[in-house]
């Protein structure tokens, strides 16, 4: 918790292994959330006087639950290949943001508590007791993975550390050690609908206000409908979208491409909300009753199609876990991928010519792609594997003229995270966050010095707002930030039927 | 006397590696994975993510793309300890197997790679700072575990040679309850209680990667989370 200004890391030309810095980021902390932010949860407010046993306890019950969990904490050799992949490592150099040293924060609790060796011979093997330093260790660090997964495409065995930290931040929850970001956003879903805590009404206004706009700009009567009974398509989008920058580009975006299609849509204010924090405190329970509001709105009103607007762990949630959690599917339209997501919907209609752009709408920008952790390593797209890279850049390059990837080794299935996913985009620790996206700047760097890039599209509603607040220290404006969806409607035909 | 013993050591030392490895491989097996994880891109057909493990267990595909020098030692130790084991099955079964026997002259370079694999592996531990960190003092014990089999195994080969008649009757023995007696040599006798050891301590080691690759979920899931509805038992309501 640094009162002096948080600077940025230099920017290196090539990515360099940091030297060890232990203890670099043992001042950061996110807030706790308060005694009736963890209740409304289900959740003991403060930590209980039995945590130590009552944490062993629950770490039994989920080593029973999840085999992800099990499996992780028995496979690793400590090979260490994984230990210069982390970007929270690469910007911090705090040895324990390794991957595998994270894991083993809890990996030696298990051992000691839960394995032969652990219990005859802790110092061999690297087990230690639960105690109040362990616990102190497990919140400042689990809150230093955005549960990313790019340690996992690199693990020999696929060890997932964002397993590990969903596990941990479920032990921590069960004992009362609550984050406040996250179980503040969830409380609101639950009394309000969205993770903004934007009620009905408000959200009526601001969508008129937004129809208004589009009318004044291209002349234009686009909708956005809010609760409209019967239209063919669900729109369930990030509440970002509804009046953050540059994310509100993007709903404009979507609500273009409806109107040049002609297809009928509309959002819901009961599912306003793609987001699913479940997701980042590893909650079976919160995941599914989150995402049941969408399974009862898409009933209610009747709709045939549910499409999920720009959110990166929102599409992995619905993408990979609405069937089990909220499904099934049988009373949707069987022609259309259940869910679908926006840009497959958009990147379809464009190669049917139903959508018409014009790319020199889009001449001043020379765009690049930041392909987000939960799309790219915890979802698809498009029915084909790598789809999810393919898509949207194809939906960009049919919406401009300039275009050029970042290094490979950044890019696709080895994408750097923003830095702010996961359940950090709170700003008391920003410091963490400025560091983790230090990999990420580095790459943009050296396409805006060697191609002009000066737009760096994406697709996930916590990276636009990540970047946006980030890439001011590192000297990028953070107009630089957009959505696809934005390049899509400033490049869109309006007007034009199917 | 000392056959007697190591006839016992062995017996136990099977039964814990066996029944351990079982015990794990169960546990492993009806613990539910509740919901679709596989690290995308990922294949989307069972087959396809079958072949997926299949390319990690063979080839250590992840491990080449993430660090070609842990590769480039882990990958021909592991290859050579097969051979190595293949070779070796000639103590155990007589006659001795067509393609066994075709294995024998390649089972000593495979002895000399899995040394030379092990001592990078074990160099690496000291030698890069990230390693020294996360490294525990069963990393190292396992480490020179192996290569006191290696060496000892070596050193029968080239250094002070064995009665391996007597010891395959002693092994073919051991099968059918009737062990004959065992050379004392001490090359053979540290070589066997090295390999006695390895067999107690694996299910209780990390060398349980081995079973539990074939479990992990981000590897063998295929991605049709769309296309089939995943529900484990215990979140059916």
């Amino acid at each position: 918790m640094a009162e002096a200004r948080v600077l940025a890391p230099p920017l290196k030309e090539y990515p360099v292994i940091p030297i060890l810095a232990r203890d670099a980021m043992a001042g950061s902390k996110p807030y706790a959330a308060s005694d009736k932010m963890n209740e409304a949860l289900g959740f003991p407010g403060k930590l209980v006087e039995d945590w130590q046993a009552r944490a062993i306890s629950k770490m039994g019950e989920l080593l029973g639950k999840y085999r992800s969990l099990r499996v992780f904490l028995d496979a690793c050799v400590h090979c260490g290949a994984c230990t210069d992949k982390c970007h929270y490592f690469l910007g911090t150099g705090d040895p324990k943001n390794m991957p595998v040293a994270r894991q083993e924060l809890l990996r030696k609790v298990y051992r000691r508590y839960f394995t032969l060796g652990g219990k005859l011979f802790p110092k061999l093997v690297g087990a230690e007791d639960l105690t109040e330093a362990v616990l102190e260790d497990w919140y400042k660090y689990f809150n230093q993975c955005s549960e990313c997964r790019r340690c996992s495409v690199y693990c020999p065995y696929g060890i997932d550390t964002a397993e590990i930290t969903m596990a941990a931040k479920e032990i921590m929850n069960s004992i009362g050690m609550g984050q406040k970001y996250t179980n503040e956003i969830i409380g609101k879903v639950h009394k309000i609908g969205n993770n903004l805590g934007l009620p009905p009404r408000a959200l009526a206004d601001t969508l008129e206000t937004l129809e208004e706009e589009i009318k004044e700009q291209t002349g234009v009567d686009v909708r956005m409908p809010l609760d409209q009974k019967g239209a063919e398509v669900l729109l369930v989008t990030p509440s970002a979208d509804f009046f953050a920058e540059p994310h509100v580009y993007s709903l404009i975006g979507y609500a273009k491409v409806f109107h040049a299609a002609g297809i009928s849509w509309t959002l819901s204010s009961h599912a306003s909300e793609a987001g699913n924090f479940g997701l980042f405190i590893g909650s079976y329970g919160q995941m599914k009753s989150i995402s049941m509001r969408v399974r009862e709105a898409a009933l209610e009103l009747g709709a045939r199609r549910l499409v999920v607007g720009e959110c990166g762990h929102a599409w992995r949630v619905a993408y990979s876990f609405w069937n089990t959690l909220i499904g099934p599917f049988d009373f949707l339209d069987p022609g259309y991928p259940a869910p679908q997501h926006i840009c497959e919907m958009t990147h379809d209609l464009i190669r049917r010519g139903a959508i018409r752009l014009d790319r020199e709408k889009n001449d001043h920008r020379v765009v690049t792609f930041h392909d987000s952790c939960n799309v790219a390593r915890g979802a698809g797209m498009g029915g084909v594997p790598r789809g999810q890279f393919v898509i949207p850049r194809d939906i960009i390059r049919a919406s401009c003229n300039h275009f050029h990837d970042m290094a490979p080794e950044t890019i696709h299935e080895s994408t750097f995270c923003c830095g702010g996913g996961g359940g950090l985009l709170s700003d008391e620790i920003i410091e963490l966050r400025v560091k983790g996206a230090l990999p990420r700047m580095e790459a943009l760097k050296q396409v805006v010095d060697e191609h002009g890039v000066n737009f760096m599209a994406t697709i996930c509603a916590i990276c636009k707002a990540q970047f946006t607040k980030v890439m001011p220290y590192y000297q990028f404006d953070m107009s630089m930030v957009g959505g696809v969806h934005q390049l899509v409607g400033d490049a869109i035909r309006l007007g034009e039927q199917h | 006397m000392l056959s007697a013993l190591y006839a016992c050591l062995f017996y136990a030392a099977t039964a814990v590696l066996v029944a351990g490895v079982a015990w794990r491989i169960v546990e492993y097996a009806r613990t539910p994975a509740p919901l679709k994880i596989p690290t995308t891109p990922a294949p989307m057909t069972r087959a396809g993510a079958a072949a997926r493990v299949a390319r990690e267990v063979v080839l250590f595909e992840s491990l080449f793309r993430s660090n070609k020098w842990i590769w480039l030692f882990g990958w021909p130790f592991h290859a050579a300890l097969a051979l190595v084991l293949v070779r070796h099955l000639r103590y155990f079964t007589e006659p001795v197997w067509g393609w066994v026997a075709f294995a024998q002259p390649f089972g000593v370079y495979a002895g000399f790679a899995l040394l030379a694999g092990l001592a990078g592996l074990w160099a690496r531990r000291f030698v890069l700072e990230r390693m020294r960190y996360i490294s525990t003092w069963s990393d190292h014990l396992m480490l020179a575990l192996l290569v006191g089999i290696g060496l000892s195994g070596l050193a029968m080969k080239y250094l002070a040679h064995t009665d391996i008649v007597a010891l395959k009757a002693f092994m073919l023995g051991l099968m059918v309850f009737d062990w004959q007696p065992l050379p004392a040599d001490p090359a053979l006798l540290v070589h066997l209680t090295l390999v006695l050891a390895l067999m107690a301590v694996f299910p209780a080691s990390k060398l349980l990667h081995a079973p539990g690759v074939f479990f992990s979920p981000s590897r063998n899931q295929a991605d049709d989370s769309r296309e089939r509805r995943h529900l484990a038992a215990w979140a059916r309501d």
